[in-house]
This record gives structure tokens, sequence and C-alpha cells, in this order.
């Protein structure tokens, strides 16, 4: 073929409104001569006829209502090439009312660059858009400052914006790519450095594409199946690899099953295309050893590194919807292939996407707000966390006939996720009380060793020495998160009680994490219970030192190596 | 994976989610070279088998040797194939000389319309790209049509993360675009790379050939010497000429497509 080997990268061009974005792409392509013979000819006449001045963005803004109003409403894509790699470059619009398809052109990118005007600075759709590129996972970001002639090429104005924008990427935890000074009209540092800019030593346009670097390939297999079919004597296992690497003979679990078997060999229609393997991205059919009853949804794994299998899950989101999200409501979550009725139970974090500015919590998320939220499903699917695994670790809300919102899965919630807790009647409390944790120095965070079981219950002994903690024979466990209250009495489960019918009775009281209680009266208790039920991001730092002590009943060793599990 | 590879698999993946997740499927089948990519991906896509028919919109003006092929390719694939004409259109003889807008939407638009409810079917794969015209480059993967087939393009779903648009009300169609990120040259050099078999009509006879494919008395030929697939590539690689130039119906005003497709136009 003829461009074996070349690389493909996928770029979506965000930005507030008029700041430039189709004048950008625009430039570039009839610049670098990408444009197809009378393109520019054509604009110029559907300028003429309908009475408007030329503008280069008409070449993606192909819609009468674009033109005549001079935005961009949908997201297209053209392809484009330079010398070091072919490009899908994808418009997205920049106007509030249009994010929903703001959305759906970046979220096929791999890397963005985020247009601001020179004159007009960062504005609202900038920091939102800024915002969405970070939640749908997109890590690397550029900044183009635009019109750089209104503002005489001014290095301080560029400057400026660039820190600014710099801290607000950073903020999101974003990494910011190459800031480039232009003029898309103008066509000045576009394909080469500019002479009006002979202050900026950073790349032109171009030189800031080819510098953008592709996505590395997740490990670890991830195939969700999209459907099983029996068209004739073969029994096909269908869907595309998502992650990893996948070949005949390998051993593989199908979760949520949880079945183990073995690839007996790939499908194919044409002897070409027969294969042993297959590596991500590639859509394939798998015939397996054992038959077991398979369906759409289910994901195939390695044995060993499992996706997590889970009806309850925390996750961040956005919401497009124009009936807001609210709690208690029921919606259908689609993650890769599965399904499931969904709930959603608590609503934290609710900030404007623009501003981050927090709202206070109202048990629902309007349209263009994120949120942290903790999800309830009708059944157990199998997900991952989505800084693991990025295709089985976002997911789409659906309200109705819409998709409205997106999300990505911070952590699976359950048994396996959350430590052993306790469960006794209709009282559930989620806790990692005796749980291992460890500092990993690897990511610099710390862990938590081993995985959960079923909860205790009333009259299971607990394990009150492990190696990174030790507590008394009794003590009372306050679980805010749920509400609930868990009395030890000689090394077993006493009861669980509502954290509201709880009385503090001078025993030691630690919270769901095993931590203890800075609290030696009832007076203090009532203020600590008061304080830590309202903890946010923002107060949590401020009441965690007020209320915890870390070192009471636990310490954090380094690696994990002494753990005996 | 290189970029056809890559191409070819989201183009299975989205024939695999329309046939999971739609009802009533078809594939409208024009004889062209994109459609016909499209039966060779739903080939692969389901191991050797099409659980779906094939549909051709004969508009009665076809170019005469379409059909002749049409009917040799459906009877040596083995093909269940759907032909539907609007015959009260053209008993009232329609055609471009009432008007070309006027003649589309009869014999294509209204046509396909009448096949859609008369089969009741669900989802219409169709082989529209991005790069042929602006209208369609604004697209969805998954694009629903209302109960008469209108596009409300001011007001598309998200679309993200391989999740199409598979709820809606009764009576609304979904259009599946599997071939939306696929440029005119992707499909020559995969159909090169495959050896797939095209209508001869793509190839140079006396100095033209046509280079896209629709009624006779509305589409031209261009200059050209490509008599093979790979000839086709090499001049393509070079040309700046716009591939439906040659097509009358796209240049009778600014925006006749956006206004075609608004009303139910593939």
């Amino acid at each position: 073929m003829a461009d074996e080997g070349r690389q493909t990268l996928r770029l979506v061009v965000t930005g507030h409104v008029d700041h430039g974005k189709s004048t950008v792409i625009g430039r570039l392509l009839h610049d670098t001569g990408s444009l197809p013979e009378g393109a520019v000819e054509r604009i110029r006449r559907v300028s003429a006829e309908t009475g408007q001045p030329f503008e280069l963005a008409f070449l993606l803004d192909a819609f009468e209502e674009e033109r005549r109003q001079g935005i961009t409403i949908d997201t297209t894509q053209l392809q484009f090439r330079t010398a070091r790699r072919d490009y899908v470059i994808i418009d997205a619009p920049g106007h509030k009312q249009f994010l929903k398809n703001m959305i759906s052109g970046a979220s096929g990118a791999e890397a963005a660059f985020l247009v601001v005007d020179a004159r007009r600075g960062v504005e609202e759709q900038s920091r939102r858009h800024a915002h969405m590129l970070a939640l749908l996972g997109i890590g690397q970001v550029g900044l183009l400052v635009n019109k750089m002639d209104l503002v005489g090429y001014d290095r301080a104005a560029f400057e400026a914006i660039s820190r600014e924008m710099g801290l607000f990427l950073g903020s999101l935890g974003l990494r910011a790519g190459a800031s480039v000074p232009l003029s898309a009209l103008e066509g000045e540092n576009v394909l080469r450095p500019s002479p009006r800019m002979p202050w900026h030593k950073g790349p032109s346009l171009v030189a800031a594409l080819d510098g953008l670097e592709k996505d590395r390939e997740e490990e670890g297999l991830r195939l969700p199946i999209q459907d099983v079919y029996k068209f004739d004597d073969r029994r096909i296992l269908a869907g595309r690899v998502e992650a990893g690497r996948v070949k005949a003979g390998d051993r593989v679990l199908i979760s949520p099953g949880g079945k183990e078997t073995r690839v007996a060999s790939l499908a194919a229609w044409l002897p070409g295309d027969q294969r042993d393997r297959a590596g991500t991205g590639e859509s394939v059919g798998l015939m397996v050893e054992d038959e077991f009853f398979n369906r759409r949804g289910e994901v195939v794994s390695g044995p060993d590194d499992p996706p997590a299998v889970a009806d309850r899950l925390k996750a961040s989101i956005f919401w497009m919807g124009r009936r807001p999200l609210e709690t208690g409501r029921r919606y259908r979550l689609r993650l890769a292939t599965s399904e499931a009725e969904a709930t959603v139970e608590e609503i934290g974090g609710l900030m404007d996407s623009s501003s981050l500015a927090p709202i206070p919590a109202r048990g629902r998320v309007g349209p263009d707000e994120v949120a942290e939220v903790e999800i309830a499903l009708d059944r157990k699917i199998a997900l991952d966390p989505f800084s693991r695994h990025k295709a089985t670790g976002r997911f789409v809300l659906v309200d109705g006939f819409d998709v409205a919102g997106g999300g990505i899965v911070t952590a699976a919630l359950g048994e396996a996720a959350e430590g052993r807790g306790f469960a006794h009647g209709r009282l559930r409390a989620r806790c990692e009380v005796f749980e291992e944790y460890y500092y990993s120095l690897g990511d610099l965070s710390v862990r938590k060793a081993g995985d959960g079981r079923r909860p205790f219950t009333v009259g299971d002994p607990v394990p009150l020495r492990g190696q990174s903690y030790g507590f008394p024979e009794s003590f009372d466990i306050a679980v805010f998160r749920d509400l609930v209250a868990v009395l030890i009495r000689g090394g077993q489960v006493a009861a669980l009680v509502p954290l509201a019918d709880y009385v503090y009775g001078g025993l030691p009281v630690v919270n769901g994490r095993g931590f203890g209680l800075l609290v030696n009266s009832p007076e203090e208790w009532a203020r600590a219970r008061a304080d830590l039920s309202a903890m946010t991001p923002e107060n949590e730092a401020r009441l965690a030192r007020r209320w915890l002590d870390f070192n009471a009943f636990r310490h954090i060793p380094i690696g994990l190596a002494d753990f005996d599990i | 994976m290189d970029h056809l590879r890559s191409l070819e698999a989201q183009s299975v993946f989205i024939l695999r989610e329309a046939y999971a997740k739609l009802g009533r499927l078809g594939l409208l089948w024009s004889i062209g070279k994109d459609s016909t990519v499209l039966l060779w991906l739903a080939k692969k896509a389901f191991f050797g088998h099409c659980p779906f028919p094939f549909i051709h919109v004969d508009t009665g003006h076809k170019i005469q040797d379409m059909i002749a092929y049409r009917d040799r390719v459906a009877a040596e694939l083995g093909l269940e194939l759907i032909v539907h004409r609007n015959e009260v259109a053209l008993a009232g003889g329609m055609g471009p000389d009432r008007g070309r807008l006027a003649c589309c939407g009869a014999l294509k638009t209204e046509a396909l319309a009448e096949m859609t409810r008369k089969h009741g079917f669900e989802g219409l794969i169709v082989g529209v790209r991005r790069d042929e015209e602006g209208s369609r480059s604004k697209e969805r993967v998954f694009s629903e049509r209302d109960g008469d087939d209108g596009w409300d393009y001011a007001n598309q779903p998200p679309e993200l993360w391989g999740q199409f648009k598979t709820d809606f009300p009764k009576g609304h169609h979904i259009r599946v675009h599997p071939l939306l990120e696929w440029s005119e040259l992707d499909i020559w050099r995969y159909i090169e790379a495959e050896g797939i078999p095209v209508i001869g009509l793509y190839f140079s006879r006396d100095g033209e050939r046509y280079r896209s494919l629709g009624c006779a008395p509305c589409t031209g030929r261009i200059r050209s010497g490509a008599m093979t697939v790979r000839e086709i590539v090499a001049e393509l690689e070079v040309t700046r000429t716009r591939e439906r130039a040659g097509r009358a119906q796209d240049q009778e005003d600014a925006y006749a497509m956006q206004k075609l497709r608004r009303d139910g136009y593939m």
C-alpha cells in the first residue's frame, strides 16, 4: 500500500466562539495546498451570492445557517498531511449552545489545540472546552493564540494569555503542549516562523502539530463482546480489541460471568485475513474452547488482569441534556458494549464547567455542569477505572431517547473495590478499616493491598491486628458516607446502627478507613459528626486536620513487600 | 495499525453495532465504488454472511451498464436484493427536464421513503463520506430520520466513544454511515489492496472515465487515461478536482445538497 507505515493523528481544534477555530483550519488547509481545486472560488461565489464577506472558515462551515451566522454549529473533520504524518483535523463549535457537538467532535481526538483570541483573551468557552478535554481523557493540549494581527503582534499579550491558560490547563491535570502565537487571517506563523514575531522562539503552527505525540497503546487485553454469531457451524465472539493483544492459545477470562477458557482461533472471511493474533483497534472474531453462554456486554481479558465487576461506581460526569440529571431518576448507562439501568445516588463536587466555581449541592446536574457522582446499576457489569483503561472506563447516560451525559469511572464500588465492609439487615457500611495500606514509590500514592470478600455481619470475628494496623478489642466505627455506625465488642461485630442513633460511650472511635477520631466526649462527638458529615473537597483537608489522627491505629509502610498476602 | 486497516476495523465495528442494536436493517447499494466497498466490509464483519438485504433505488435513468452489473453481481454473490422505483412519478414522466432537484426529490428521496416504509426498515446503511460535500461532512455515524424522513441537522445528538444513537421513537429510522471517515482516495487504495471488483465505468475509455456514478443525464465523465485501479489511485494522489464536479444536481445552488438531504436524500 502506498502509505504503509505512515501514522495518522486525530486532532481537535477547540475554543471560544469567534476566536477563529475554523479559520485556523481553513488557513492550514489552504497554505498546505490540501484544498481541492475550485474550493476557494466556490466559497467566493457563495459569499457573493449570499452577500457575505469571504471567510476561510466557510470551507468547514458548510451549512447555510453556519455561514449566515458566521459560527460553526456542528463538528466536521478533514484529512490533511505534513511531511511527518497524516492528520484528521476535527473542527468543534465554540458556541455554548453547541457544547454537545463540540463533545461529539473532541471525543474522537487524541490531542487538541485550544484557540484563544489574542485581543479578547481567555473566555468562558476557552475554559469550558479545556475542562471537557480533561474529562474526555485527552491529555495533550496545545495553545494557539490567534488574531495576533489585532494586537500588533505584541509579545506581552501573547505571554499573558499563555501563562493564564497554562495554569488553568495544569489545574485540570492536562499536559500543556506548545504555545503558538499566530494570525490565521494573515497566515503568520502558520507554515514557518513569522518575521512579525521575531521574539517567538517556539514552533510555528505546523511545527507544533508535528511535535504532538501519539497516545501509547494500553497494556492488558480488553475486548468487549459486541455480538455472538452463529451464522454457520462456527460460534464466534465478535468485538473490537480496545486494549492489549490477543492470540490463539491464550487463556482468557470473560467478565462479569467470570468464566475462564482458551482462545481456539480467530475467525476470518477471506483466507488472506486469517491471523492467529490481533492488536489494539482491530475488529475480530474469537472462537473459544469452552462454549459458555456468552452475550453482548461481556468483556474478554487476561485471567490475571480482569476488569472490576461492580454494580456501583464513582464517576466524574458532564451533562448535556436539556432536562437536568436528578438523583433517584432512572437512566440507561452504556459502557463499551454493556448496558444497565442506572440511578444516580449521590451528587457531589458540582461545579460550573467553565469557571470551576463550586455549585452548592442540590440533587441535580444542569446542562454544561460537571459533577462527581455515585451511580447504582441494576446489575453487575465489567468496568475499569478510566485511569487504567479508557474504553472500559467511560460511559454515556441515556435519558429517554437521548444520550444526555458522559462520564469517566473514577472507582468501581462494591466489595472488591471498597474493601471488606459490613452488612446487617438493610444496613450496609462500606469501609476499609481492616485493609492493609502501603505507600507505593512507583506512583507516589497510598494504595490498598489485597481485595475484599463477603462483608462482615453481626457475630463475625474481625481481624483486629494487621501488618499496618492494630485496634483494641472494643471500639466503634463511624462510616460517614453510609451514615452507619458499627460497634465492635470483644473482637466481634456486635451491632450496626444508623449514625443518627449512635451514642458515644467513651470507647475509641475510628472512621471508615480506620483513622482515629479526636473525640473524647459526647459534645466533641456531636461537633465531629456535624463537621465530618458535611465534608467537601474544599474543606476536607481542614476538617481532617481538626478531627482525624492518622497514626492512632495505623501506620503506612513503604512498598508492598512486607505484606504476606 | 496502518490507516486503511484502522478505517476497516472502525467500519466493521459500526456495521456490527447496527446489526446488534437496530431492528430491520438494509444496505443501500448504488452499484458505485463506495457501496461496493460497503458490501465487502459487510462480508468481513459477518464472516462471509450478509444478514440483511441490499437495496437499490432505481431512478429509471441510471447509466445502463449499472443495471446489468447489479443483476450479475447480485446473482453471483447470492445477495437478497430489493429494487425499488417510484413508479407513479416515472409514469408521470418525471425526469431532469422537470428540474434537477425536483427529479432527485421524486425518484430518489421519495422512492427511498416509500421503500423504507414498505419494508419497515429501522436502519439503512448508506455509503456516504464526509469528504464528498459539505452537508455530509457534518453527519453523524448513526443519523436519525423522523417519520417524514427529515433530518434535523441543526440539532444532531451527541455521538461519543462509539456510543451511537440507538434509541428513537417508532416510525423513525437511522441512517448508518460506516464510511463517513473514509476519503475517496482511501476507498480506491482499499479497493486496490483488497482486489475488490468494481464496475468498468470507472476505467478510462476513449480518454474519459466516470469518477462518480449516478443517473445518465446528470452525471458527466472526466478526462482521464486511468485504465486500472492503480492508475486511478495515482491520478487521485495528484488531482485537485472535486469528486462530485461531474454531478449536476450538486451545482443547482449553493446549498442544494443540504436541502435535498434535509428532506431525506442519501
